[in-house]
């Protein structure tokens, strides 16, 4: 039990990444599907963040009174992460407006059926 | 000394070229600047290649960082062919764009075109250079947000779809890698390939490190198109722009290949843990459905651009088998069938473009009777579809000697005798093709086909001219594949 709470963040990250993943592949409307996947891809940033991150751990900088510090690795890589899942998320929203534009729909089942009828 | 910086060269230039591409504002002037640039790729290419086989492995330093704190680019056999394979493929079709483009998209659109392409390119060539594994990812969403935008500006509107499908599965995919690295650098503390490579033994076998190593299988699996993942491949490939279709088969999926290599062999050291969880066997099962299923659909299909990215994914299924036998013999044919399926791939998707120039989409029931009045493009659709048969004298045929030659050596002739019979699948799609274009009568309305311009032509015939030369001459191909296979597996 006490083991569960401690290993608080990892379910965190667990719960969001399976609900993320379970949006993107359930819902038919194309921005539930960019909502889902944002959610996968912020699932994983608290992956790298929580291990890095100890009680009590400060800022890398040697200072007086100071021994336990967090690696500070993982956030530069979120960072990284980050900028790209903004990317992505702009993109893809993007090619939804495209899509509207073109179909008149973004709903999935609606946009191949109209596929098939052209 | 440039001859020290090229393998950051080979990867700067594109990614600076392109915004300097961008702001170029008449297609003519962005294709010319394009052409430049790509054409230098596979000179550094060659470059890096030559120095790596004379003086082995090239470990560079980014901003002269000591890995494993900066990062590292480290050039050894295979990743210099993979920068080979990619920057001449990347270099051949360019001669090709102009004209294709200029038919395909208004002027506009083509400056972005050229822009996302030299980003592309840079993602890809960065992907195969580099030796972080945080690096690989960052390189591959530049690869892969860039050839959605590709994808998307082809002429028909369900290439919106198409790129839409294939960012969603891309962003998965790359999402699962990342989740690998992660647990592996939680396990390790490092994120240098190398340094990754020495340190994992000393937690062999532990739980973080086998789901690391499922992660990585299946977020790689999704960017190769292994076959189940693969749904996301025809459909991108069918509507993007001919050119992007062409230059994309025959190297984005080759990169995640290599990615595979990499992590099989030199991270995870070869049987290690694959052999003891069953992971070859799996593979190999895949592989085998990846040969057989699509090929069978492709002999159904009546768009040829689609029936084509079927083939792709079976012909990704032999690489992919290759890796799977974990033996010299089949890493070798893996390996140079990165290159000759890019060969083969890349010509018969021009040739279907320059088709695709004067009569819009290609079905089979269109292409009736084409032969007589493009002679040229139909003669090497047959060259090249033999290549993909694999009958001697071709590129096809040298990876499908090797592949039987390592399943003989373990003793599996019904493997053998699989992929020599799945050769005819392939020859009952691509006989299709050719029997549709040189033996039925024409349709009424072709009177007026003519061949595509000889620009296009060009490019094409290369890859054609290729496929043919490294069929012969296999020295160079099958040395640089052998002894990159050898680098994998660490025997001298």
């Amino acid at each position: 039990m006490v083991d569960a709470i401690a290993h608080f963040s990892n379910w965190a990250t667990v719960i969001l990444m399976v609900i993320g993943l379970y949006v993107v592949l359930a819902r038919g409307n194309l921005i539930k599907k960019l909502v889902g996947l944002s959610i996968f891809q912020t699932s994983v940033y608290l992956h790298y963040i929580g291990p890095g991150k100890i009680v009590g751990g400060t800022a890398p900088i040697i200072a007086e009174g100071f021994t336990v510090y967090s690696n500070p690795l993982p956030h530069v890589l979120i960072l990284t992460a980050i900028v790209v899942g903004v990317a992505t998320l702009a993109l893809g929203l993007a090619l939804v407006v495209l899509i509207h534009e073109a179909y008149g729909t973004i709903e999935e089942d609606e946009v191949l059926g109209r596929e098939d009828d052209s | 000394m440039i001859a020290a910086h090229l393998p950051a060269l080979q990867v700067v230039i594109p990614l600076l070229a392109a915004p300097i591409c961008a702001m170029l504002r008449r297609g003519s002037h962005a294709w010319a600047w394009t052409m430049v640039v790509s054409w230098a790729m596979p000179v550094i290419a060659f470059a890096i290649l030559l120095q790596v086989l004379e003086g082995g492995t090239i470990s560079y330093w980014l901003g002269s960082w000591e890995p494993p704190w900066g990062i590292e680019y480290r050039i050894d056999t295979v990743n210099a062919f993979v920068l080979v394979l990619v920057s001449v493929i990347g270099a051949v079709v360019m001669p090709y764009a102009r004209a294709s483009l200029e038919r395909e998209m208004p002027a506009d659109r083509q400056v972005w075109y050229y822009t996302m392409y030299l980003l592309c390119l840079a993602g890809l060539l960065g992907m195969a250079a580099t030796g972080d594994a945080f690096n690989v990812f960052v390189f591959m969403e530049i690869a892969s947000l860039s050839s959605y935008v590709l994808i998307a500006l082809g002429r028909d509107r369900r290439a919106l779809v198409a790129a839409y499908q294939y960012l969603i599965v891309g962003t998965i995919g790359a999402t699962f890698y990342v989740i690998g690295v992660g647990f592996l650098y939680v396990m390790t503390g490092t994120l240098n390939i190398a340094d990754l490579a020495e340190r994992l033994p000393l937690v062999e076998n532990q739980r973080p490190v086998l789901i690391a190593l499922t992660f990585l299988i299946v977020g790689l699996s999704l960017k190769l198109a292994l076959f189940p993942l693969h749904f996301w491949l025809p459909g991108a490939y069918a509507y993007a722009p001919s050119v992007a279709t062409a230059f994309l088969a025959a190297s984005a999926t080759k990169v995640a290949i290599y990615l595979i290599l990499r992590f099989f062999f030199t991270v995870f050291g070869g049987s290690y843990p694959l052999a003891g969880l069953g992971v070859p066997l799996v593979w190999i099962a895949l592989s085998l459905a990846a040969i057989v299923l699509p090929s069978i659909t492709a002999i159904y299909e009546k768009d040829v651009k689609r029936m084509l990215a079927l083939s792709s994914v079976a012909q990704i299924g032999y690489i992919t088998l290759g890796i799977g036998l974990l033996s010299e013999a089949g890493l070798t044919g893996s390996i140079v069938h990165l290159l000759n399926h890019g060969l083969m791939k890349g010509a018969l998707f021009l040739l279907v473009g320059g088709i695709a120039y004067s009569k819009g989409a290609v079905t089979v029931d269109r292409i009736a009777g084409m032969a007589r009045r493009m002679p040229l493009t139909f003669a090497g659709f047959v060259v090249a579809g033999l290549s993909m048969v694999g009958v001697p004298g071709t590129v096809g045929f040298v990876s499908k000697w090797y592949l039987v030659l390592a399943a003989i050596e373990r003793g599996w002739w019904w493997l053998a005798i699989l992929v020599v019979a799945s050769s005819v699948l392939s020859l009952v799609y691509m006989g299709r093709l050719v029997e549709a274009s040189y033996f039925r009568p024409s349709a009424p309305d072709s009177t007026d086909d003519q061949e595509m311009p000889r620009s296009m032509l060009a490019s094409a015939w290369v890859l054609v001219a290729a496929c043919v030369y490294f069929g012969l001459d296999t020295d160079l191909t099958v040395r640089v594949a052998a002894q990159a296979a050898r680098t994998l597996l660490g025997t001298p």
